[in-house]
């Protein structure tokens, strides 16, 4: 189990491999359709399916004569991952927004004078 | 109550909308988008400060800044604001120089809530559903890292 996540964990560390993975989302692509935007041969394209197929994130169709690459069913369940990390992310973010406007209000409660923005000033009354 | 952010990814426009709730006043959170001593306190993920060069949050105005992670510049932000009406709506765009080609239009509603609170709608519109796909691809390298991680942990628990 532990080999498999780190083939497809390998697999995805590679920009090009997961931008496949994000066109193949669309739909099934021939190797010549997904090499098209790459300055890249053929060949490494091919290799980089190949990796993706071996990890069993794509597979290719035995008879047809141009063996389209198809997206397998999980990797659709990782894609709902990606947008729960996205939206983790954002969340993580926006909790340090949280934090922010609560020291804002701080701020304004004891307002002197036009808001300076980032420094809160804690008047340390004597 | 329930505030944590929502996020909706239309299956057949290039859209991906996250909602979130906060509980302060429009006037307040917009504030803490529009002035950059604020905004580099939270914005941009946690391991990763902001060197703020541009923050001219106004109508027409522009951004730039860089991303610094371990002391080194790892991305080169900028972007306008198209229109920003204070404690409203903000539209701007967002690019970064290391792919010139993934510009999101980036649209912000501020909704005021009962109780002084706001509900922010932030619509990122990009160019195709492939650009759609790649941008909620880029939260995998930090996905990875975690997946690691946990597997280190496990291992050193010597459960797997």
């Amino acid at each position: 189990m532990a080999d498999q996540l780190s083939r497809v964990f390998q697999a995805l560390a590679d920009e090009t491999r997961r931008d496949l993975v994000a066109r193949l989302a669309s739909g099934d692509k021939t190797v010549g359709d997904l090499a098209e935007p790459y300055e890249m041969s053929l060949q490494a394209v091919s290799k980089h399916v190949r990796v993706l197929e071996d990890a069993g994130l794509v597979s290719r169709s035995r008879d047809a004569q141009k063996r389209p690459v198809h997206l397998e069913a999980e990797v659709l369940s990782l894609m709902t991952k990606w947008i729960e990390r996205y939206r983790r992310e954002a969340e993580e973010r926006f909790q340090r927004l949280d934090a922010v406007l609560a020291e804002m209000a701080d701020g304004e409660h004891n307002a002197t004078g036009p808001t300076t923005g980032a420094t809160t000033n804690e008047g340390a009354a004597s | 109550m329930s505030k944590e952010a929502t996020i909706d990814a239309d299956p057949n426009l290039p859209v991906i909308t996250i909602t979130r709730e906060f509980d302060a006043p429009p006037e307040r959170v917009y504030r803490a988008w529009a002035e950059p001593e604020l905004v580099k306190r939270w914005m941009g993920p946690r391991s990763v400060e902001m060197d703020i060069a541009t923050w001219d949050c106004q109508t027409g105005g522009s951004y730039r800044y860089n991303a610094i992670q371990n002391g080194e510049v790892v991305a080169h932000f900028f972007g306008c604001f198209h229109d920003a009406i204070p404690g409203e709506k903000l539209v701007q765009t967002f690019g970064f120089e290391e792919m010139r080609d993934a510009v999101a239009l980036e649209i912000m509603t501020f909704e005021p809530l009962e109780g002084g609170r706001t509900r922010i709608v932030a619509k990122s519109i990009v160019e195709s559903m492939e650009a759609q796909q790649g941008m909620l691809a880029s939260g995998m390298e930090i996905g990875i890292n975690e997946g690691y991680e946990k597997l280190d942990e496990l291992l050193a628990e010597g459960v797997a």
